[in-house]
């Protein structure tokens, strides 16, 4: 199977200038690659960096050294050093990314909020909203909740919009930060399932699941993280 | 995504006698993005804006703007007919003041209809129905047509302002602390209006804000501004959740969430 | 200047109309600018006169500087060549200038007005020079003289229209009556001067040279003969002029700007020619309106 993304030598560290400029490393020399149509899944405790990786390669977060490359419109891009514009275009088309809370935009109503990653293709807004109500009813959202602004929704109410949102597309790659953390089981069976359609349609997925269910449900391989952390190399 | 820039900034600088207000500023905005220009006061956020938008001319530098027809033209080099002409049809300018935007002692409607006015439109009617619609695209209500801004709130003040630059269809915005004068709430209300208005017309925009919220909320890419020099530039929400340099880290911080 | 000059001629041979030379000839070259560039308003270097400001000291000077011994002049103030304002100009150039005066709009080369353009249609040769309070149209909205300049400079007239919408969204229509602004050979936005929006339309390809000026603002304008003055409007809102249901009472008249006279206490009026020698010769000419022929029928 085709490959969608690659990762190659990625270093990652924080410098807290706040703090007399003390250097935090996170990962080091990160390689792995993910193919169309596989979940990975990234394993390890809390802390050792699996988010970051995720948000590296949203573009979100910076890189020191290394490669992230995407295969985007047929050609690669190399994420770590594409311009804000090129990124936007990644994340537009080809990168999706489903965070662990939702960023609340205030008097957008939750169907638009889920319909906005289409409409921002160019998708008509009726259509869009079509293919929002179907993933919302598929995520057991009420109905009642559809009209207003999720701002105000509990935690497992606004993760189905962001899920909604985050899976509404034809993005090519979707990374997904424990996106399963506060739903009840039968949601995260319904997630479960929308993951083995994206995997279907030759989508790469790359996640975080603390669900040990979840995991075992969706990975096709898991990723230590461990083996990154620049900690242990020290140890 | 088009392969041309709309505006093209080269190292800009303006100097006030012997000090910075910007020096050697840099970047390319694209059409349809929203780029926010953070900094504390002082900074020199609205010299650049202000540089940019030809209000003020620069000690040094260039810029160059892509017209309708697609030609690029050199700012600074164009004759004032053509430049002032080219604010009022194919740009707006939001300032923070509204009265420093508005006519205060004439209608809303008229307000909203004088840029239609400016580039020929002639018939009384069809300017009144033109400035009704982009009133009630700014949420203030039809029946306010005419009175005058200085009967509004502030915030229908900022929206006015707003309608006022918008009709003409213009390609590329620039907004001078939009939200600066207003109420929490009312800020929420304009900020998610902008937004929208934004998406809908694929406007490109240049916003000067030193509220970090605002360049979260509506831009694409930020640039930081400290002592007139620009010390980090990169996609807003990268800059806002990893910053690198000192500055942007002690602004990030300083604030609780954005 | 010869000692022989008679003394009949008395300050005309001291001064002839009042200004030096020096200062005539500066305000012709200002007048020969405004005729270059219609509707343009021209600076120039107002003087003292000994008359008010508000008198129209800028259509003194003006007619100062193009009066010569052959001209015959005419003067009046709200069409009407009998109000003081009108009696004293008239009384100035005779004494400075020792010129022929008329009350006849044929007969005058030179026509000094303020507020009014006669009724009878000018001829080429003839000078009509307007008094000017105000000249700049646009300063009700933009108070910046260095705006408004530029303004002007780049053709931005799109404020006039402003101004004209703000009318129309308050009453209905355009309410503007008097001062109404034109354009001045496709080109210059212009103030007429405060005559009512009656004239307008015998200021377009008028045979006779106009002359605008204002002395407390130091500016002169022009509109050369056969000029086209267009008054601004907008295309569901055209520019009218005023209608009146009545003709003049007196000489029967139809199509004049008419003033209203009141009769007595009793709420009797009627309405009269504003241009008093138009009224005048046109009753000399056997014309009669409705109250000249009830009193006729009293007699
Ligand atoms: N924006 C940031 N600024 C500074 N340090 C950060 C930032 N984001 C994450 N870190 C640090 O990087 C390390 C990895 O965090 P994270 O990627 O969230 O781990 P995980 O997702 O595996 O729990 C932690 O030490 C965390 O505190
Ligand atoms: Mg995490
Ligand atoms: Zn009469």
């Amino acid at each position: 199977m085709a490959t969608s993304l690659v990762v190659s030598e990625v270093f990652k560290s924080f410098t807290m200038h706040l703090r007399d400029g003390i250097k935090l490393p996170v990962v080091k020399d990160v390689n792995f690659s993910v193919a169309s149509g596989e979940c990975i899944v990234l394993g390890g405790p809390s802390g050792i960096g699996k988010s970051s990786i995720l948000k590296m390669l949203y573009g979100n977060y910076a890189v020191d050294a290394g490669q992230i490359l995407v295969s985007h419109h047929g050609r690669i891009v190399d994420i770590a050093t594409a311009d804000p514009r090129t990124v936007l275009d990644v994340r537009r088309h080809t990168l999706g990314y489903v965070s662990q809370f939702l960023r609340t935009v205030p008097r957008v109503s939750a169907l638009d909020v889920v319909a906005e990653p289409l409409v921002a293709r160019g998708v008509v807004a009726e259509e869009a909203r079509q293919s929002a109500s179907a993933l919302l009813s598929q995520l057991n959202l009420p109905k009642e909740l559809w009209g207003l602004p999720p701002a105000t929704f509990s935690g497992g109410e606004q993760q189905r919009v962001n899920i909604a949102r985050g899976f509404i597309t034809d993005h090519s790659i979707l990374l997904l930060d424990e996106p399963t953390a506060s739903l009840d089981a039968r949601n995260r069976r319904v997630v479960v399932e929308m993951i083995a359609e994206k995997k279907q349609k030759g989508v790469a997925l790359l996640g975080i699941f603390h669900d040990e269910e979840v995991r075992e449900a969706v990975a096709g391989r898991i990723l230590d993280v461990m083996q990154f952390s620049p900690r242990k190399a020290a140890a | 995504m088009t392969d041309a820039p709309l505006l093209k900034v080269n190292a800009v600088s303006k100097f006030y006698g012997q000090r910075i207000g910007c020096k050697e500023v840099s970047f390319d905005l694209w059409p349809g993005e929203v780029l926010a220009i953070v900094g504390e006061s002082g900074s020199g956020k609205t010299t650049l804006l202000n540089c940019i938008s030809t209000r003020l001319l620069p000690t040094t530098g260039s810029v160059e703007y892509t017209m309708r027809d697609g030609s690029v033209r050199d700012l600074y080099h164009m004759s004032e007919a053509e430049r002032r002409f080219l604010m009022r049809t194919d740009w707006g300018f939001v300032h923070q003041n509204p009265a420093d935007g508005l006519r205060m002692t004439v209608s809303a409607g008229a307000n909203v209809g004088e840029r239609l006015m400016a580039v020929g439109n002639r018939h009384y009617g069809n300017i009144r129905a033109t400035a009704s619609d982009w009133l009630t695209r700014v949420e203030i209500s039809k029946d306010r047509i005419d009175d005058a801004p200085r009967a509004f709130s502030g915030g229908m003040r900022q929206r006015l302002q707003i309608a006022r630059n918008l009709v003409t269809g213009p390609r590329l915005v620039f907004m001078d602390e939009p939200t600066g004068g207003l109420d929490v709430s009312v800020q929420a209300r304009l900020l998610d209006l902008v937004r929208g208005l934004v998406n809908d017309l694929g406007l490109s925009a240049i916003i000067v804000t030193h509220d970090l919220a605002v360049a979260r909320l509506l831009s694409h890419r930020m640039m930081v501004m400290k002592d007139g020099h620009v010390i980090e530039h990169g996609l807003t929400d990268r800059v806002l959740d990893d910053p690198r340099e000192p500055y942007t880290q002690l602004l990030v911080s300083s604030i609780l969430q954005v | 200047m010869s000692p022989e000059v008679p003394s009949d001629q008395g300050l005309a041979a001291y001064n002839f109309a009042y200004l030096d030379e020096q200062t005539k000839r500066m305000i012709r070259r200002a007048i020969l600018k405004a005729i270059a560039i219609p509707g343009y308003q021209v600076p120039f270097a107002s003087r003292e006169m000994p008359m008010p400001y508000g008198w129209g000291t800028g259509g003194v000077q003006v007619t100062a500087s193009i009066i010569g011994p052959d001209d015959v002049l005419k003067v009046i103030d709200q069409g009407a060549d009998d109000t003081t304002n009108a009696v004293s100009i008239r009384a100035f150039f005779q004494k400075v200038a020792n010129v022929a005066v008329t009350t006849h709009t044929k007969e005058a080369t030179i026509i000094q007005t303020r507020h009014r353009i006669p009724e009878q249609a000018l001829s080429e040769g003839q000078v009509l020079v307007y008094q000017v309070p105000i000249p700049e149209p646009l300063r009700f909205l933009e108070p910046r003289e260095t705006e408004t300049r530029k303004m002007h400079a780049l053709e931005e007239y799109g404020l006039m229209h402003v101004k004209l919408y703000e009318d129309i969204a308050h009453n209905g229509r355009i309410s503007k009556t008097y001062a109404y602004p034109v354009k001045v050979a496709g080109r210059y936005v212009m103030d007429p001067s405060p005559t009512p929006k009656f004239d307008n339309p015998k200021m377009h390809m008028s045979d006779a040279l106009q002359l605008f000026g204002a002395g407390r603002e130091k500016r002169i304008y022009a509109i050369p003969p056969y000029t086209e003055v267009v008054s601004l409007d907008f295309e569901d809102h055209p520019f009218e002029i005023q209608r009146f249901d009545k003709p003049c009472a007196l000489c029967g008249a139809e199509n004049v700007y008419l003033d209203e006279v009141i009769l007595d206490d009793k709420g009797g009026r009627m309405f009269v020619c504003s241009d008093t020698d138009h009224c005048e010769d046109r009753r000399e000419h056997g014309h009669a309106g409705e109250m000249l022929a009830r009193q006729e029928a009293a007699e």
